[in-house]
């Protein structure tokens, strides 16, 4: 059976548009324009943070956007728009639009000891801890963003190309490991033309582009995660040698080659936030809120202190017995290490599954909020969009848990035939999907039982 | 197996499992059925918690719900039934209804009341909670079906 594939970039109309600067960098340079507003609104704008523009428009708009829609159907395609790297970038280039012959900036190569996911990993956890105050204090969402952003510019002139989208960005590790199950992707036409090709303008630029910002070489490019859909590569061959194609759901996460330890912790520590953030955010269990949001006190230590040992003690440790098991159960003799990062590859559909049910439970019925602060987004008492807190909102709770339960088992599904194919036997895939069924019955209990 | 013999299962263990997960999802419960009863709840809401965060009622039982507020003022929208009540710090608010629909469903703070108000969130179990079980068995059935169909 050949897979369904469908060059996207086939029409020329396409292709140009994408090769054109022009449109991607409207768009970025918009949205950059609301993310400077929404870092003021959320400085300086209603200090209730279900009436800021800021916390709305970020942890309900785009968070909910970026997990239902750009993720599962496009990749890193929010990483194609996205507003944070711009500045950082154009200083490092000296240019805002087209190749210039010189930039500002360091130039220096990432150092290779901090090189994976390691740093995500720790950003991420980070961010979890702090989760409770910086989804519902104004003032936080806006320090956050304007603190990625001022990050990002210091990476761009400090290091090369876009070191912090590959390395420090916390969100990136999210979206880049999620991606891979994506039917959206970027990769060369041919290799072949790749290997005749000896200056590799796609990795070095030229005046029609840069050379790829994320450090790929394109033709080696085999997976989603690190590929962030800037187009440049695009613009650079001079053999028209790329294509954005579609092919079927998760093709990447089957490959058993390369897969990483690091990458496999932050497979563990997503699906851990995700199943702690239901109990802390969808529970009933307001000592567990008040926990979370009370930073420094001696319960919210206690609850940084559940929140690492479940998330990188308690999770790894079941998911290594999992894996020790199904080893011991086929024979197998690969080494522990390797089935551990192979085998983690499964909880790429299951996380993703439940981020997304997660947010289906969580956001839906806060849409009102947005089209509330969307007509009102100084908190002025304006009301541009016919906004009234007065209308029948229809009551979404049961198509909402419908949602969830068949996404959550889509998510089994995908897990169930990765952790098969990702292991040497049927037999030995057998403890890693029963870690994943647990793992979602766990799951489906806090959101609807 | 030749292709079309393969195919041929494959089409018809597809048919199956669909037919499998209808069942599940569809098949009527013997609800067993408790004379309805008058039952009076009250609910104490405070920053940011209801206590009792969790209430059962049995289906058919006429409920009033009293909403004490103990702080602040906040609100109770019950997700299912669309209802709302509003307390006053230190008053009582009341509502009655009958509860017939079957299911867990979530009551939430519908007054801004501070930081984690959003997240003010108690839920409500009327009878048992059937979805609960049958989405538990789609669960299942979807991870049979991974290895089933890749069983070689
Ligand atoms: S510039 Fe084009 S042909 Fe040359 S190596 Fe890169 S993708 Fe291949
Ligand atoms: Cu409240």
């Amino acid at each position: 059976m050949t897979p369904i594939h469908l060059e996207l970039t086939q029409p020329p109309a396409v292709r140009a548009a994408l090769k054109n600067r022009w449109p991607q960098w409207l768009a970025q340079a918009g949205l950059l324009a609301g993310f400077v507003f929404t870092i003021l609104i959320g400085l300086f704008g209603p200090a209730a943070g279900n009436a800021n523009f800021a916390v709305i428009a970020v942890w309900i708009a785009w968070w909910t956007a970026l997990k239902l829609v750009f993720i599962p159907l496009g990749g890193r395609a929010w990483c194609s728009l996205c507003p944070i790297p711009l500045p950082g970038e154009w200083l490092q280039r000296g240019a805002l639009l087209g190749p210039a012959s010189r930039g500002w900036g360091l130039g220096r190569v990432w150092p290779r000891r901090l090189r994976g996911a390691w740093l995500q990993v720790a950003g991420f956890a980070l961010i979890g801890l702090f989760s409770a105050v910086i989804l519902t204090e104004p003032r936080v969402t806006g320090w956050v963003l304007l603190g990625l952003i001022a990050l990002a510019v210091v990476a761009s002139l400090v290091f090369e190309r876009r070191a912090f989208c590959r390395y420090l960005c916390p969100i990136g590790g999210f979206t880049g490991l999620y991606a891979r199950l994506a039917p959206l992707a970027l990769r060369v036409k041919d290799p072949a033309v790749c290997a005749a090709h000896t200056e590799k303008l796609c990795y070095t630029g030229c005046g029609a582009g840069y050379g790829c910002p994320w450090g790929n070489f394109p033709a080696a490019v085999r997976d989603n995660a690190y590929c962030g859909l800037c187009f440049e590569c695009l613009r650079s061959c001079p053999r028209d040698n790329l294509a954005v194609s579609l092919r079927p759901f998760g093709q990447d996460v089957v490959a058993r080659a390369g897969a990483r330890l690091d990458e496999a912790w932050l497979a563990l520590l997503m699906l851990g936030s995700v199943l702690v953030y239901t109990a802390v955010f969808l529970g009933p269990w307001g000592w567990l809120k008040t926990a979370a949001y009370s930073v420094g006190s001696p319960a919210w230590l206690g609850y940084a202190a559940g929140f690492g040992l479940i998330n990188l003690g308690l999770l790894p440790a079941l998911f290594l017995l999992a894996v020790w098991a199904g080893q011991k159960l086929s024979g197998s003799r690969r080494s522990l290490r390797a089935a551990f990062a192979g085998q983690a590859r499964t909880l790429a559909p299951l996380g993703l599954a439940a981020w997304v049910a997660f947010t289906i439970a969580f956001a839906f019925v806060k849409f009102p909020l947005v089209w509330a602060v969307f007509a009102d987004p100084l908190g002025l008492g304006w009301n541009l969009l016919g906004y009234s807190a007065d209308t029948a909102w229809p009551d979404v709770s049961a198509f909402s848990r419908l949602a969830q339960a068949a996404v959550l088992a889509l998510g089994m599904y995908g897990a169930a035939r990765v952790a098969v194919r990702t292991a040497d036997r049927v037999r030995a895939a057998l403890p890693v999907i029963g870690f994943c069924l647990a793992a979602t019955l766990g799951l489906l209990w806090l959101l609807i039982g | 197996m030749t292709p079309a013999a393969l195919s041929r299962s494959r089409a018809l263990g597809w048919a199956a499992w669909l037919a499998a997960a209808i069942l599940i999802l569809a098949l009527p419960w013997p609800a067993f059925a408790r004379t309805p009863a008058d039952r009076v709840i009250r609910v104490e809401g405070r920053r940011f918690e209801y206590a009792p965060g969790t209430v059962a009622v049995n289906m058919g039982d006429r409920v009033t719900l009293e909403l004490v507020a103990t702080d602040v003022v906040h609100g109770l929208h019950l997700d299912g039934y669309n209802l709302t009540l509003t307390a006053e710090p230190g008053q009582t608010a009341r509502l009655t209804f009958v509860a017939d629909r079957p299911g867990t469903f979530r009551f939430r703070c519908s007054t801004t009341c501070g930081p984690l108000h959003p997240f003010m969130i108690g839920q409500l179990t009327v009878g048992t909670n059937d979805f609960f079980w049958r989405a538990a068995g789609l669960i299942g059935l979807a991870a049979l079906a991974a290895v089933w169909g890749l069983r070689r």
